[in-house]
């Protein structure tokens, strides 16, 4: 390794940097110097910065003039510049030095992140231009994201604006702690005090309440050089550190040692006999000989050697940050998206997620959206079930609303799939932040802010037996593939006629239909469960869950339940998952009324009934099923053949004989 | 963990996603210093086995040095080495300029390959400090149907969870250390001690710092005849690491032109 470094000056270090990109017309430059050695030996602290702000507030001339303060520009490239601009006809700016795509040249924008290296007294920067224009804002995420410091600049005449305010935002969403404020152009106010001091008092307000305390705030001129590398007279008032001080008192991010143990599984390898877990240590260590745990399912095994290449087995403990592989000491069912942690320190497993995320994609985010999810190397589909909060994080005063519009944020509870193990982003930065897929595009990420971890909060010792048929085997028999058919709607409203004359029919076909009748069930299993809110989600929960085991063994379960609530819905379609048909029973409740075969609606009337639906406005009508219904206009055997059409078309039913040969 | 195995870690993570997500994965192989240490890694990620083929996309031009050090590793490493040519040079666009136009020739026996193979994801060892176009990628970047790169409608990456899903017909690349420099590179092949051609290291007073087709790249000026000094050397030097690559110097867009296009 090298052995050359020595203590110099601001411009000296600087000289010998390295910068990625300038123009592209054969003027970019050298190398970079990531890993050299002090003379004692240690590595210089690389961090990596990124700057963000309004657009033209002026972060490329903040990073040009940077380059040129520090003595990073290779000798005569600031006058061939300059040529190059005198060419074109153009004044040159400091920014020309990023403008590195033709594209953005004649735009006069910076479209996309841009990496740039360059040395400070103590450290090694990594400089992450990112766009400013509100359009290119997940090219600004993109780029902050892999910052552990950013620079928010501000433009002294404009102030504060919208886009510099969704900024602020986001670097607390990315949880970026380290921010330098630079209020630039003080030139354009006379480097008023005064404007500095408004400015800085309303960002410095703005991002406490964010929890984000601003490490320092810089009056400076980019353009001029002022509070960049010097404090000049023009701002004799001001005595913090200039930009490249700030920059060099940024820590990188550490890993994350001193949390527990998580080692999210990215897959398993058996290319010889060994059978090899293989992963990234997220947070934590692990050791040989370590007892842990595999969630969401909480199996226990002990470590039983830590492989690698082209030494292995490896001894001695492994840190967060590691990309590790490992066998156990038994052979347990374990599979991508699986999370090891230690024993005594396991994350919860939960189907129930809160978040506070960002939304980057062109359709809003609304409440039933079915979505991908990705937390750590799991995926799951998933089912938004609340939206509160959404806001557009750049209006001072923005009123809430039920969606999360593009470039907004916003809380989401998630009703998943399957479990998964999950922490808070309080209790695990790494583990505790998601990333939502819309139409195999990323769309959206944020932060775990609580897991419901419904009734298990200790990993038991579970270990689910799966069946041995074959999903196909009983499709061959019935005809028909599992699922869940649901019914929801009035009381009275004709779910049981349906459900019952379905079972008939699916049964005298040759199915294996099972009825699943919320009454029915309530006298049994649900025997604990009253009317409340939370006891009839919890009844729903139930149901779906009964309903999704039978349809994943091939079982065309019927499920009649006026299950009023959207969310109740939403939540059981996330269980169910693809084999989830729900049917709108949309009788008018007129109608229902007047039939009332169980004299509900009668009691309710006279007040000796409460609770009950129907009567209210409590039920929620669903917007988009797979089938509605109106008994009032349709007879029993028409409303069944619709919905054996609806079974056939989406995959359910089918004619033809599956030749169990040609699967094998 | 030193500088270097954070950037081993971070590659072999990117390794083992793209090789968990995508379906039919190849490496490309150039036989460059970077692309041996992205074997490396590799075979650091999956234990010594590269479980996809290495594909080199021949020019027929390079230097005889890089032909023996395909036949010797390709074996020694245990490859699934699948080489495929270049059309022609009459068959490239005219009205690029000479070096660009048979650097292009690459870019069309890529798109050969990806219809032969069908290829869904293809490992390319570029490096963001490299070039000012390469700096904007994403580490799992999509292209189109024809190979192409749109830079402006490139999706959001963050967190290391990364876009793997290409549309039909698509196919994305997947670069494992966009994030190395050419110091990291040389640091890593000397601690790791990994074969490398003998063109990198001085002879006469040149050496070359990148290696292409051999009429179209030339040496720099350098005494470097170990690593040691190359580490030395680039720590003071302001030459770009592609000085030598006739075709980044024809026009100023050259470059971004080959890549919109597909080029690496």
């Amino acid at each position: 390794m090298r052995s050359t470094t020595r203590p110099k000056t601001l411009s000296s270090a600087c000289a010998s940097l390295a910068i990625c990109d300038a123009m592209s017309d054969g003027m970019d430059i050298a190398v970079s110097q990531a890993t050299l050695a002090t003379p004692n030996g240690t590595t210089r602290p690389q961090v990596r910065i990124v700057i963000v702000g309004h657009v033209d507030h002026g972060k490329s001339t903040l990073v040009g003039r940077l380059l040129h303060e520090t003595g990073s520009l290779p000798d005569g490239k600031l006058e061939m510049l300059k040529a190059v601009s005198a060419r074109r006809g153009m004044p040159f700016e400091w920014s020309f030095l990023l403008d590195a795509l033709q594209t953005e040249r004649d735009q006069g924008i910076t479209i996309d992140t841009t990496q740039i290296r360059f040395r400070t007294q103590s450290r090694d920067v990594v400089l992450i231009d990112a766009p400013g224009h509100a359009e290119f804002l997940r090219n600004m995420i993109t780029g902050a994201s892999q910052a552990d410091g950013a620079v928010l600049i501000i433009d002294a005449l404009e102030g504060v604006r919208d886009q510099t305010r969704r900024h602020g935002y986001l670097l607390h969403l990315l949880g970026i702690k380290q921010v330098a404020i630079v209020v630039n152009k003080m030139d354009r106010v006379d480097f008023s005090a005064a404007r500095f001091k408004e400015i800085s008092d309303e960002i410095s307000a703005h991002l406490i309440e964010l929890g984000v305390t601003p490490a320092a705030v810089i009056p400076i001129s980019a353009r001029d050089g002022d509070g960049v590398a010097e404090r000049t007279p023009n701002i004799a008032w001001y005595d913090g550190p200039t930009v490249v001080e700030a920059l060099d008192a940024l820590h990188p991010a550490r890993p994350l040692d001193e949390l527990a143990l998580r080692l999210p599984v990215q897959a398993i390898y058996k290319f010889d006999d060994r059978r090899i877990i293989a992963g990234r240590i997220e947070s934590g260590s692990l050791n040989t000989g370590d007892e842990i745990v595999i969630m969401p399912t909480g199996k226990i095994a002990k470590i039983k050697s830590v492989e690698s290449w082209p030494q292995t087995p490896v001894a001695g403990p492994q840190g967060a940050g590691r990309s590790v592989g490992i066998t156990l000491d038994r052979e347990l069912f374990v599979e991508r998206g699986d999370v090891i942690a230690h024993v005594d320190a396991a994350p919860r497993d939960t189907r129930r997620l809160r978040a506070r995320i960002f939304w980057l994609h062109d359709a809003p985010l609304t409440e039933g959206t079915s979505i991908l999810l990705r937390l750590g190397t799991r995926e799951s589909r998933a089912t938004v079930v609340a939206i509160e909060k959404a806001v557009d994080p750049g209006e001072l005063e923005s009123v809430a609303t039920k969606a999360i519009a593009r470039n907004h944020v916003g809380e989401i509870d998630i009703s998943l799939a399957q479990p998964v193990a999950a922490d808070t982003y309080f209790d695990n930065p790494r583990t505790g932040r998601l990333v939502i897929e819309v139409n195999g595009r990323i769309a959206g990420g944020g932060l775990v802010l609580s897991v419901n971890a419904g009734q298990r909060a200790v990993p038991a010792n579970i270990v689910p037996v799966e069946s041995a048929l074959r999903s196909d085997e009983r499709a061959a028999r019935h005809r028909h593939h599992g699922a869940v058919v649901w019914l929801t709607g009035l009381p009275g409203s004709g779910k049981s006629t349906l459900a019952l004359a379905l079972e008939r029919r699916l049964f005298d076909h040759g199915g294996s239909p099972v009825l699943l009748d919320g009454d029915t069930l309530r006298a049994g299993l649900n025997n604990d469960l009253g009317f409340s809110a939370q006891d009839r989600s919890e009844n729903v929960r139930r149901l779906a869950e009964v309903a999704t085991h039978l349809a994943r063994n091939g079982h065309i379960a019927i499920v009649a339940a006026v299950s009023p609530s959207l969310h109740d819905r939403a939540a059981a379609r996330g269980i169910a998952d693809t084999l989830f048909r729900e049917i709108y029973v949309a009788t008018p409740a007129a109608v229902c009324e007047q039939r009332d075969p169980k004299g509900h609606y009668a009691k309710a009337r006279a007040g000796t009934l409460h609770g009950f639906t129907g009567i209210g406005n409590d039920y929620q009508a669903p917007t988009a099923v797979e089938l509605s219904i109106d008994t009032s206009q349709l007879a029993v055997n028409d409303a069944v053949d619709a919905i054996e059409q609806m079974l056939s078309r989406s995959g359910i039913l089918f004619d033809e004989v599956i030749d169990l040969a040609s699967n094998i | 963990m030193d500088h270097l195995d954070e950037l081993e870690a971070q590659s072999i993570y990117i390794f083992r996603e793209a090789f968990a997500r995508l379906k039919k994965l190849a490496l490309l192989w150039s036989l460059g210093k970077d692309s041996n240490v992205m074997i490396w890694l590799a075979r650091k990620a999956f234990f010594g086995k590269v479980p996809f083929p290495a594909l080199h996309v021949d020019t027929g031009k390079k230097f005889p040095e890089m032909y023996a050090f395909r036949e010797q590793y390709a074996k020694e490493w245990g490859l699934d080495l699948k080489i495929d040519y270049c059309p022609p040079i009459e068959s490239i666009d005219p009205t690029l300029p000479p070096a660009a136009r048979s650097a292009a020739r690459k870019t069309e026996g890529l798109k050969l390959a990806l219809a032969k193979y069908g290829f869904d994801g293809l490992i390319a060892g570029i490096r963001r400090d490299e070039e000012a176009t390469r700096a904007k990628e994403r580490v799992f970047s999509p292209r189109g149907t024809e190979g192409g790169w749109d830079v402006r409608d490139q999706p959001p990456e963050f967190w290391d969870q990364f876009n793997a899903s290409p549309p039909p017909g698509a196919h994305l690349r997947v670069h494992p250390i966009l994030h190395w420099t050419e110091s990291d590179i040389w640091a890593y092949t000397q601690r790791e001690n990994i074969p490398i051609i003998p063109l990198y290291l001085a002879q006469n007073g040149k050496r070359y710092r990148s290696l292409g087709d051999a009429d179209i790249t030339n040496p720099v000026a350098s005494n470097a005849k170990t690593i040691e000094e190359i580490l030395i050397e680039l720590e003071t030097s302001k030459e770009p690491e592609r000085a030598g690559r006739a075709l980044d110097h024809e026009t100023e867009d050259a470059f971004e032109r080959l890549r919109v296009a597909g080029y690496l």
